[in-house]
């Protein structure tokens, strides 16, 4: 493809202290492609997650959303730092959905789905609660509008969390080991939400232990570990027949 | 291997318990059942009862107390002009107090090393100098500063006061008290937004909301509901501290009975009649502060629960779409 890829990590390195987490990560996501990130506990999967939104600061290379690089501008020849703002507009493209739903406890389901739009892109609240009440029937939970978070279980929160995500239109989704935190019955509601998304043509990177998953719905998987890309390729291929042998002892324990 | 002391293992060994061995197994059902006694229970309650007994003899009978008096004063003009001005004080006070602790708190968060040091400062000051000893300084201020001036700093001065017509006793009581609150409630409000998860953060950033909106709408008011109880207790004492301002002559409540028993003598009943109104004020903001508690746990924990009555009246006709 010779059209600009809609994420483009570029030799992405981070430590924190001594320990190296990542190590020249680069990786390509074309738009209406979905990335599976596989790899061991510690590989920086989700380190890598986080330094593509900038909750993490990279220590070495660039990551480029639709052409622009994350966290910098361009002056002339100069990249210039963003300011908090600047970056919060550029955060806005990219929705993330973390291991342990981070919903605010403080406000009801569906303002909690209303909350990015109102605040941040100054949508009157009438619109924004017609669109928050169709986010929340796409991923079933519209009779649990007027809850609040702690009252519903874990599976409904991390999809309350996604319409949450969903609702500042972004145009790329991330996706921090969505189920690792949930009871394996309430897996498959969260799965199948992320499969009508993938489906509807979202963006998506997806950090996951669930290798189903990854294989029914990735275009690309990546196999991290130790901090390094050690095999990408199409899902097929990595599942199928791995080059390397590191990915294949891994699959052989996870599968 | 054997398991001794492991009595619920091992019958089919033959009389593995005990109480087996001595006779034949006796039913505990239908046995009368004698409840544990607690003489010390009645005799802790009878020496109670004595003592309350005496010390409402001392309340009914000593006729220094002059209970007509009180009555007397308790609804009196003085009086109640000085409840109103403690209920300002301790409002404005507090209000203010707060305003100043909450910005102090953030600057103590703060990544810039300048803002921390001089909210530490700040802190170390007005938690260390006693508030009556503040006001006395603020109500001075004339004699280290006569003019109050705004202007360009160290250039053209564009108004000036009279630093005597600013700082009343009133002002300076405020400032006093507030100053004094304002570090106490910055520790506090510091502790409730660290409580607040980092994750709480890092929701609101990734929707895109900049650092300040993420303080306003996510970390702010979970922390203040944190903050509830100690700055509930807080209010209540503010409301106790205010009495110190009869030092400037400010007409509170404390400082209103004085000035009627410096003419009439009656220094017990109207110390009475000042006790009163603190005990009735304090009532009133202990049942405010349970009804913010409770109100704040069923908005934030409770509601939503199946069963639970009372998130009815919080969720109006909503969650039928």
């Amino acid at each position: 493809m010779s059209e600009i890829p809609l994420l483009r990590v570029e030799k992405v390195g981070k430590a924190f202290g001594r320990h190296q987490v990542l190590r020249e990560v680069s990786l390509d996501v074309h738009a209406g492609q979905v990335l599976c990130v596989i790899g061991p506990s510690g590989s920086g999967k989700s380190t890598l997650l986080r330094c593509v939104n900038r909750l993490e600061v990279p220590d070495s290379g660039y990551v480029y959303l639709e052409g622009q690089p994350v966290g910098f501008r361009w002056k002339g020849d100069g990249l210039h730092e963003m300011t908090s703002s600047q970056l919060a507009a550029q955060r806005r493209r990219m929705g993330m959905v973390f291991q342990n739903f981070h919903l605010f406890p403080h406000r009801r389901v569906v303002d909690n789905v209303t909350e990015g739009p109102v605040v941040v892109n100054g949508l009157d609240r009438g619109t924004a609660r017609e669109q928050a009440m169709e986010l929340l029937t796409k991923v079933g939970l519209a009779d649990k509008a007027g809850a609040f978070p702690e009252s519903l279980s874990g599976g409904q929160q991390q999809r309350v969390a996604i319409a949450r995500s969903l609702a500042m239109r972004p145009a790329l989704m991330l996706f921090d080991e969505p189920t690792s935190a949930l009871d394996p019955e309430l897996v498959g509601d969260v799965l199948d939400v992320m499969r009508d998304l993938a489906r509807d043509g979202m963006t998506m990177v997806v950090v996951t232990h669930e290798m189903a998953f990854a294989r029914d719905v990735a275009d690309q998987v990546v196999f991290m570990d130790g901090g390094r890309v050690v095999e990408a390729g199409p899902p097929e291929r990595i599942f199928g027949a791995p080059e390397h042998e590191r990915t294949r002892s891994f699959l052989s324990r996870v599968l | 291997m054997t398991f001794a002391g492991s009595p619920a293992q091992g019958s089919e060994e033959g009389g593995a318990f005990r109480g087996a061995e001595r006779g034949a197994f006796r039913s505990a059902e239908g046995a009368r059942r004698v409840p544990l006694r607690h003489p010390w229970w009645w005799a802790g309650g009878a020496v109670l009862v004595l003592l309350i007994a005496l010390f409402a003899r001392l309340l009914l009978t000593n006729e220094n107390l002059r209970w007509s008096v009180v009555l007397e004063y308790l609804f009196d003009r003085e009086i109640l002009g000085g409840l109103v001005t403690t209920l300002e004080l301790t409002v404005l006070a507090m209000v203010l107090g707060l305003a100043i602790g909450v910005v102090l708190a953030v600057m103590r968060l703060s990544a810039n090393p300048l803002f921390r040091s001089v909210s530490w400062l700040w802190l170390w000051f007005f938690r260390g100098v006693p508030p009556l000893v503040q006001m006395v300084f603020w109500f001075n201020l004339a004699t280290l500063i006569p003019v109050i001036e705004l202007g360009v700093p160290f250039g053209p001065t564009l108004a000036s006061w009279d630093t005597n017509t600013v700082v009343s006793s009133f002002s300076a009581a405020i400032l006093g008290l507030a100053l004094t609150e304002s570090a106490y409630a910055a520790e506090m409000i510091r502790a409730g937004i660290q409580a607040v998860p980092k994750g709480q953060t890092e929701a609101a950033l990734v929707v895109g909301m900049s650092r300040f909106q993420v303080l306003r709408r996510v970390v702010l008011p979970q922390a203040l509901r944190i903050v509830v109880p100690p700055i509930g207790n807080d209010l209540i004492s503010m409301l106790k501290f205010t009495s110190l301002v009869s030092v400037l002559a400010t007409p509170d409540l404390l400082y209103s009975a004085q000035m009627i028993y410096s003419r009439n003598y009656r220094t017990i009943p109207l110390l009475l009649v000042a006790t009163i109104w603190y005990l009735v004020l304090t009532t009133l903001l202990t049942l405010a502060q349970q009804h913010v508690e409770r109100r704040m746990k069923v908005t934030r924990a409770t509601a939503g629960r199946a069963g639970d009555v009372r998130r009815l009246r919080f969720l109006p006709s909503f969650g039928k779409a």
